[in-house]
């Protein structure tokens, strides 16, 4: 684990080096990509990047909260939440993916 | 939308580019995010969410069906996030 922060820059970088567009240009695609991915959310349209994953807005009714510290009940209003569920390539990606058997039975190796 | 969706929607908003290349971009895009959490790093995108790596220990789980013990080795699984913007534009947009 190296522990770094990515952001947008090195989106953009990586766009830039991928196609003959100018840095300037490519910062901006980055921001037209999640610009999109959010329209199409907010509209309460579900996400699906094949290989990566998707992000569906789930609706959440009213409930009966309580502040931790005092204890006192507070209403939770209705809201919507986004929920992301990552691909089966993506989780693979991150566990090393190299033919890791999944799990193992107790008592057998 | 689908990934196919959103780059015939970024083509249209952008006619001077070829839609392979559109693909190429968005691809680009979300295999570095892809290489970061592999690496283990962390993908902050103000205002839309970050997205991070958490690690899962091992533990003894069960066969539902059979109810046998299954030792579940130790895994790292990513997580998103939601920005606090995109977070206050979902409560508000219709």
């Amino acid at each position: 684990m190296t522990g770094q922060t990515v952001t947008r820059a090195q989106l953009s970088e990586a766009v830039y080096q991928e196609v003959g567009l100018s840095r300037n240009e490519s910062a901006e695609l980055v921001e037209s990509v999640l610009n999109q991915i959010a329209d199409a959310l907010a509209q309460g349209e579900m996400v699906k990047i094949s290989s990566f994953g998707s992000f569906s807005v789930r609706s959440k009714s009213k409930r009966i909260g309580r502040n931790p510290k005092t204890g006192t009940e507070v209403p939770i209003n209705p809201r919507r939440v986004l929920v992301f569920r990552a691909s089966h390539v993506l989780k693979d990606q991150i566990n090393g993916s190299l033919a890791k058997p999944r799990s193992g039975r107790t008592g057998g190796a | 939308m689908t990934k196919f969706e959103l780059i015939e929607r970024l083509a249209e908003m952008n006619p001077h580019l070829y839609q392979r290349d559109v693909e190429r971009i968005v691809t680009a895009i979300f295999d570095e995010i892809t290489s970061a959490l592999a690496r283990g790093d962390r993908v902050e995108l103000r205002g839309f969410g970050a997205f991070s790596v958490k690690r899962r220990d091992a533990r003894l789980g069960r066969n539902p069906r059979t109810g046998d013990s299954v030792r579940v080795d130790e895994k790292h699984i990513p997580f998103f996030k939601t920005g606090k913007q995109l977070r206050e534009r979902l409560n508000t947009d219709g």
